[in-house]
């Protein structure tokens, strides 16, 4: 006898039969508006990271006036949409990327992932182009300063003048109190990152971060935890005033018609996030709606509540928490994009070197 | 040549779903690395492997990863015995409730137990944050649930008989658990050993978060070079060095796991009620439930606080879109796609799994027969040593074409979180239907019973609690699962742990505390359902 064959003979039809009606409680919906390959497209696809949202009355309105279904897929942070990009290049995911920054755009750029689109740029919106892009491969669409932030209200309880330099945080009166997250694994660290290597040159910043590592900066992985983890104001009630976030944080600290915190104005580095069209789209005519969509006054007004992040437009009215209280940097630390992505992975190296010292 | 035959048809589906959803992402992304300036250029993935970073890195995943098993594994075994030996009230919920760390995502059990150990915390007089101790503590936090529940599942249905002979012909209770009962659990405590050590070499989170950023993993160093430098040579040196690594823990395990007399009770005798000599138990419990109960706890406080005063108020915001709109869905909305995930998952998973189970359990007649088992076992697990980052970046660039076009398909995630899953429901399959007598089998056939009435009457009994606890698993995993799901999910459809992600990682005090509350929701729906699926008895199941 051979008596396994009993369960051998109940389950196999079973599984298989499972497997096969797909009997799946998630209907696969992506068929219906899949474009067949002659006909005109029905749907634009927009690949993008997981921090893009738009209200959807928005979204609507493009789709009615294009005639288009809008996909987003957004998964990952910039570098790992621009790491997607790069690897499926022969293949895009989609139509548009949106969400590359500065940072990680030579990358895209050098690998031919963007097709060339002059999109017309709104008021304001020259200056954010990137440099070295003669082909318009990206169109600039939103910003957002990388700052330290201080709690002002702690310093006013402790009696000390709050710092207002990069020198500042290495100085032993503000030992022990700055957290900010790491280059290796958080963007708006790697930004604080090139923040320095502008301010103190690509040989001086190591001294730098000693100096800091010496003078008790605390590290983190990502922005939550050093944000809400650690900082004074954030949602853990943590004991560090110094904190690194963005231009627009003190907007978000705002009781009582005052805001607790303020962003250091002079330690910035300017994060732009750019679109493009994917070289090789299936609906490159509906790509470039999109691009110009993404430009419209109605989406680059929306921008700060949606996505945390300054229109391009300079004529866009800013909600009123923003225009009181998130000053944006007049002149920024920049690194040139191209020496960026020539050096990151030697920069990288570098601070984790000096950092676990 | 029949058991050929048979073989290769109950192991072709697990296999070719194993083949196009993991050999061939997994190769497709290695491939990539070691091809530099379009020549093949294997050279470079070997000089990666001596530097000495990457020596240290090994080194730290190792040792930790080990000292986190082997605590997980002390502190679970007692604890398995009082919850699933013993019989007392409230034993369910604390069952189901032990499990919830396991789906609870680690950016936010970083925070809970960040703010317990941080420098303002409570307990940040120990000065743990950013140590190792942090790391492992936390390694056995999420881990030590697996242990419980998988040796549990098989202590339960473990004949009391032997044991009971040894302390009538003398033996003292330790006598009797060193020579008695330890060895006849060891299977069970050797694969859930095995895959707790697999869940700890690849714990991201954990050691980003609690380390600080001192220490590096090979899954965290497989994750910066992968997304950050896309320096994929190095990648995949690393990525090659967890597969040797996993196959050669396998092959390790595969020896211990092998016991020569297993033994199963056909029935389950009720459970007696704790006695005074159930004190290890019941202080392991305690310990465990500390560990695990502190984090949740700072985590369900947190969700009731909005600015300085108590509120339910981030509870009432999980129906809208956060403040600003920070998520197109609504934590209700996600949570429904988490679920129905979820049920895609388990029941993939659990058909998989029991035909892999048959498959490996089935007694070989020659030695090439047993390789063969042997090596299909290791086979189905190595989805849980590579890398998240690796499969999701290598289901892009491999599913893209026809016949296997499947990179937007939404059954991608309940697929990549099934195969997760499976090693899970396998190890805890495996040893209960390894350890059914075969003698059993005959003689209902030898009665007259044909296979479905032989396999509802002797197998089925003995597998159905070992069933429930694999589904309890997958279910679990599924509901929880970040890493290759944060690659797939689309917008329109995340999972509620993706939203938990998102929601903690933007500016706004609302946003952070409805973060916390979803965590909550989250923490009790796997409470709920682990308490539904523990309450499915097989009385109704077989005649006897």
């Amino acid at each position: 006898m051979r008596p396994i064959h009993a369960l051998t003979h109940a389950l196999a039809p079973l599984a298989l039969a499972l497997a096969a009606a797909g009997c799946s409680t998630i209907g696969d919906d992506s068929s219906s508006s899949a474009p067949d390959d002659a006909t005109k497209p029905t749907r634009v696809v927009l690949v993008t990271h997981e921090s893009f949202s738009l209200p959807k009355p928005l979204i609507k309105q493009f789709e009615q006036a294009s005639g288009l279904d809008l996909v987003v897929r957004a998964t990952g942070d910039a570098g790992i949409l621009t790491n997607k990009l790069v690897l499926t290049k022969d293949d895009p995911l989609g139509d548009v990327a949106f969400g590359v920054d500065n940072t990680f755009a030579s990358r895209a750029l050098d690998a031919g992932v963007f097709a060339p689109y002059d999109a017309a740029l709104p008021d304001g919106a020259e200056e954010y182009r990137l440099p070295g892009d003669d082909e318009h491969g990206l169109t600039p669409v939103d910003d957002a300063s990388v700052c330290v932030n201080v709690d002002d209200t702690w310093f006013a309880d402790h009696d000390l003048a709050p710092p207002r330099t990069l020198d500042d945080l290495a100085d032993p009166a503000y030992r022990d109190l700055f957290v900010t997250p790491g280059a290796a694994t958080s963007s708006p660290g790697m930004a604080f990152l090139l923040t320095t290597i502008a301010a103190y040159g690509e040989d001086g910043w190591q001294d730098y971060w000693t100096k800091l590592m010496d003078n008790g900066v605390k590290l983190t992985a990502g922005w939550s935890d050093a944000y809400e983890v650690d900082f004074t104001q954030g949602g853990g009630h943590g004991d560090r005033p110094i904190v690194l976030s963005y231009d627009s944080s003190p907007a978000f600290t705002v009781s009582g018609g005052t805001s607790s915190t303020s962003a250091l104005l002079d330690t910035c580095f300017r994060q732009v996030e750019y679109a493009g069209v994917l070289d090789g789209a299936a609906n490159p005519d509906g790509a470039e709606q999109l691009v110009d969509f993404l430009l419209s006054p109605e989406v680059q007004a929306a921008l700060p509540e949606s996505m945390y992040v300054f229109p391009v437009d300079s004529s866009v009215k800013l909600p009123a928490e923003w225009a009181r209280f998130a000053e944006q940097p007049s002149d920024p630390y920049e690194v040139d994009p191209g020496a960026i992505g020539e050096h990151r992975d030697e920069w990288l190296r570098e601070w984790s070197d000096v950092t676990s010292r | 040549m029949r058991r050929a035959f048979e073989l290769a048809g109950l192991s072709a589906l697990p296999l070719a779903v194993l083949g196009v959803f993991f050999v061939l992402p997994v190769s497709g992304m290695v491939s990539e690395g070691f091809v530099a300036d379009g020549r093949f250029d294997p050279g470079g993935v070997l000089e990666v492997l001596g530097r000495p970073r990457v020596h240290r890195v090994v080194w730290f995943t190792v040792w930790s990863s080990t000292v986190a098993t082997l605590v997980a594994v002390l502190l679970g075994l007692p604890v398995a015995h009082l919850l699933h030996r013993r019989r007392f009230p409230g034993r369910g919920v604390l069952r189901s409730l032990l499990l919830v760390p396991f789906v609870l995502p680690t950016v936010v059990v970083g925070v809970a137990f960040r703010e317990l150990i941080g420098e303002s915390g409570p307990l940040g007089f120990l000065g743990l944050d950013g140590s190792a101790v942090a790391i492992v503590a936390g390694l056995v936090f999420f881990n030590v649930a697996v242990v419980i529940r998988a040796v549990g599942a098989a202590w339960e249905s473990l004949d009391p008989r032997p044991a009971e002979a040894a302390a009538a012909l003398g033996a003292s209770p330790a006598q009797v658990l060193l020579t008695v009962t330890l060895p006849a659990l060891r299977p069970a405590i050797v694969s859930a050993a095995s895959v707790v050590f697999l869940f700890c070499a690849t714990a991201f989170g954990v050691v980003l978060t609690l380390g600080g950023l001192r220490y590096s993993s090979v899954e965290t160093e497989i994750y910066l070079l992968t997304t950050n430098l896309l320096d994929l040579q190095a990648a995949a040196a690393l990525s090659i060095l967890q597969l040797l690594a996993i196959t050669g823990l396998l092959v390790v395990t595969g020896r211990l796991r092998a016991v020569p007399d297993p033994a199963l009770a056909r029935s389950v005798r009720r459970a007696p009620r704790p006695s005074r000599g159930d004190w290890p138990g019941v202080v392991a419990t305690g310990l465990v439930l500390l560990l695990v109960g502190a984090p949740l706890a700072a985590l369900a406080l947190g969700s009731l606080r909005v600015g300085d005063a108590w509120s339910l108020g981030n509870y009432r915001a999980l129906t809208g879109a956060g403040s600003q709109h920070a998520l197109l869905v609504s934590v209700t909305d996600a949570l429904v796609t988490s679920l129905r995930t979820a049920v895609d998952a388990t029941w993939m998973s659990l058909s998989l799994g029991l035909l892999v189970t048959v498959v490996v359990t089935r007694r070989s007649r020659s030695r090439t027969e047993r390789r063969v088992r042997g090596l299909l076992d290791g086979l189905f697990m190595l989805p849980l040593g590579v890398s998240a980052v690796t499969l999701g970046f290598g289901f892009l660039i491999t599913l893209d074409r026809p016949p296997v076009d499947l990179r937007d398909s939404p059954l991608l995630v309940p697929i990549a979180q099934a195969l997760v899953a499976l090693p899970l429901v396998v190890r805890t399959l495996v040893p209960v239907l390894g350890g059914v007598d075969d003698r059993q089998r005959q003689a209902a056939a030898s009665l007259g019973a044909g296979p479905l009435r032989t396999f509802a009457t002797v197998e089925l009994p003995l597998v159905w609690r070992p069933l429930t606890a694999a589904a309890g698993f997958a279910f679990a995993v599924s509901l929880g699962e970040f890493g290759a799901t944060s690659f797939l999910a689309r917008e329109d459809h995340p999972t509620l742990p993706i939203v938990i992600f998102h929601l903690i990682g933007h500016p706004g005090a609302m946003n952070y505390g409805m973060s916390l509350a979803a965590s909550v929701v989250l923490a009790a729906t796997t409470a709920l359902v682990m308490l539904a699926v523990d309450r499915l008895r097989v009385s109704s199941v077989g005649a006897f």
